[in-house]
């Protein structure tokens, strides 16, 4: 861990000398190589939230966790990149926000400046929270803690600090590059450290055959059962997957999120920037394999001896509180009682966020889980990297020079983002800190940035391919896209919960099968309101001059030719041949 | 930009590869009980440091490159990924 520290901070001293205007800076000079560039966009996006997660739901849903990727990925990382990013790239624009000031005016880039830039912080700060958690759990520090004399309670502050710090150096000096280089490193790492977790997890279970033999067949199929939202283990069916999570969802967050954006945008040419979230799809979909099977696996084995796992069980009758769990997969405890937490019928409610933690310490001997956990700290950074380079961009180009200071020299804005950067992060750790106080904001909050979010692409779409689209729909769209998803959730309630957080705080007219597919119809809800409100205002309004639009509508753009590229440099190709291999995937694991 | 990303992944895992494969050779088997017997140690680290090298050697390939380009703008035909 301390080499990957050092190699971490190296980087960024060794790019400093690069970072000469606020191009550099932010936007990475536009000097970056497409495979670079693919593995920064998949890697910011694989926090450690994604890798724990997805190994959580693996447990807990089986291969249907899949769909995350191969259907609620791919097909939007392919439409970004043949169609989008010509608009993104070509246009003069330096971030998401500042292209729908151009193609739509200024207050709707005011929204999306201002909710992207509050969601970043937040989200760098749970990231922050949850590795400060994970690595308490994990009980990784306390022996350096013993040496120094300070209580194991310090262990929370500590990650938060270091972490926050190491961050904080790489990118003041680096920027985004320094953030995409330690992305990609983190690629490899996390590769490194789950690719022989995989190898001795399939070794150990008799493979993909034993993991079949042994667990029913719900958590071997992603697409049997998706008839009926009873009959499958994700609790929606197959409407509201393909629309809510397929279409609304992850084209809101691949095509028009900064975060991921920004990487793209840093690609040495047009059709380097186009190819990044393709060559970014060729791993994305390998992913499953690294994430969702060690889940799978730990509830494939038998209950361990309790000694062998020490996970979330410190200070508590081992054994028993074992027996409660499945697999490698322990029980819930309540940290004042010590007892396993159980849910309305009397079950023990089971902590899936263990499950990756535990493959890790049941398989890796001393050595190899250094190598597992540096993996796991590298993908918590390069997740709070990501929001925090994000932020400081959107903050200094749409918030700053946009509203506060305007035509400053560029150092001065260079001189802005490297404050932004430690605002941004001093911000993020007030964030996490106000996570462990008060959980339930936090959830709050995170319903509210899905409320703000799941309209987006309506807006992004009709910009980009209807000419006709104006600034006022434009707003007037987003606003009542938001809307929609909050009355929805409002009205609507998961089937076992009570009114609350979880929905029905209006009245309850509808239950669904689960918190999934409330998530996904309040998604293609609030999509299609923004659509048709869109539309709607569009026509009553007066439309832009055609000559103001070039570069930032379909019909009004020149396509880029690329007769003269060999075909494995063709986005268009490139397109079908991901799109090609994700179908087969689908097909295999049906 | 003007660092080869290359040469820090492969100077990290080359440093990983050797740290991890030494271990595995002076480590005690009993600790491999939980890895199925297996050596993962040793085995692992070889297969990092193999990939460090390789990409050390093509780092470097492409900075040569850039060095010999008379031009100065780094961008010979050879140098694509």
């Amino acid at each position: 861990m301390g080499t990957y520290s050092l190699f971490v901070l190296g980087i960024g001293v060794a790019l400093k000398r690069y970072m000469k205007t606020s191009a550099d800076f932010f936007l990475a000079g536009r000097s970056i190589p497409a495979w670079v560039c693919g593995l920064a966009f998949i890697s910011a996006n694989l926090g450690a939230q994604e890798v724990i997660g997805m190994g959580a739901s693996g447990a807990k849903y089986g291969i249907s966790t899949s769909h995350f990727y191969w259907i609620g990925a791919i097909p939007a990382m392919v439409f970004v990149g043949i169609f989008m990013m010509p608009f993104y790239y070509g246009s003069r624009a330096r971030s998401v926000p500042e292209y729908l000031r151009l193609r739509f005016d200024e207050k709707t880039r005011g929204l999306n400046a201002i909710s992207f830039a509050t969601m970043t912080i937040f989200s760098s700060g749970i990231s922050m929270y949850a590795m400060a958690k994970l690595i308490q759990t994990l009980h990784i520090l306390d022996a350096p803690l013993r040496a120094l004399g300070l209580p194991l309670s310090a262990s929370f502050h500590c990650n938060v600090v270091l972490s926050a710090v190491v961050v904080l150096i790489y990118i003041v000096l680096g920027g985004l590059v320094s953030a995409i280089y330690n992305e990609v490193l983190q690629f490899f790492l996390i590769v490194a450290g789950f690719l022989p977790l995989v190898f001795l997890g399939l070794k150990d279970v008799g493979g993909w055959s034993g993991i079949k033999a042994q667990l029913p067949s719900a958590y071997t199929h992603s697409w049997q059962g998706m008839g009926s939202a009873h009959t499958n283990l994700l609790g929606v069916e197959w409407f509201s997957l393909v629309m809510g999570l397929g279409f609304v969802l992850s084209f809101g967050y691949w095509c028009t999120d900064f975060l991921v954006v920004q990487r793209a945008m840093a690609a040495d040419s047009m059709s380097a920037a186009r190819r990044t979230p393709l060559i970014a799809a060729l791993p994305k979909m390998v992913f499953p394999f690294l994430v969702i099977l060690p889940g799978l696996i730990a509830v494939t084995l038998p209950i361990p001896q309790a000694d062998l796992t020490r996970a979330g069980v410190a200070g508590t009758a081992r054994s028993e509180v074992f027996a409660a769990g499945r697999g490698l997969i322990p029980p819930k405890i309540n940290e004042t009682t010590g007892l396993p937490v159980l849910d309305a019928n009397g079950d023990a409610v089971l902590d899936y966020d263990l499950a990756i933690p535990n493959m890790l310490v049941h398989y890796f001997p001393t050595g190899m889980l250094g190598l597992g956990l540096t993996a796991l700290l590298a993908s918590f950074m390069s997740g709070m990297a990501g929001n925090v380079t994000a932020f400081n961009t959107v903050w200094t180009y749409d918030i700053y020079q946009a509203y506060l200071h305007r035509n400053a020299s560029d150092r001065h804005y260079l001189w802005m983002g490297r404050m932004a950067t430690v605002f941004g992060i001093a911000l993020s750790v007030a964030a996490a800190y106000a996570a462990t106080r008060f959980n339930n904001i936090m959830d709050f909050l995170q319903l509210v940035f899905a409320f703000v979010n799941a309209p987006l692409f309506a807006t992004f779409l009709l910009g980009m391919f209807w000419k006709r689209t104006t600034g006022h729909a434009a707003f007037a769209g987003l606003l009542s896209g938001t809307a929609a998803a909050a009355i929805h959730q409002g009205l609507t309630l998961p089937a076992g919960a009570t009114a609350g957080i979880k929905g029905g705080w209006l009245a309850v007219v509808h239950i669904y099968p689960s918190e999934m597919a409330q998530n996904f119809s309040t998604a293609i809800w609030a999509w299609s309101m923004c659509f048709l409100v869109t539309i709607l205002v569009s026509l009553i309004t007066k439309p832009r001059k055609e000559t103001e639009l070039t570069g930032l509508v379909y019909s009004l753009t020149k396509h880029p030719s690329e007769g003269h590229l060999a075909w494995h440099r063709r986005p268009a190709v490139l397109g079908v041949i991901v799109l090609a291999l994700a179908l087969l995937l689908n097909i295999i694991f049906w | 930009m003007g660092l080869d990303i290359r040469l820090p992944i492969g100077l990290l895992f080359s440093v990983l590869g050797l740290l991890l494969s030494g271990f595995g050779v002076f480590s005690d088997r009993a600790i491999y009980q939980r890895s199925l017997g297996l050596n993962v140690n040793l085995a692992w680290g070889i297969v990092l440091l193999v990939f460090g090298l390789i990409m050390v050697v093509f780092g470097n390939r492409r900075s040569e490159n850039q060095h010999n380009s008379a031009d100065g703008t780094g961008r010979s035909a050879g140098g694509q990924q």
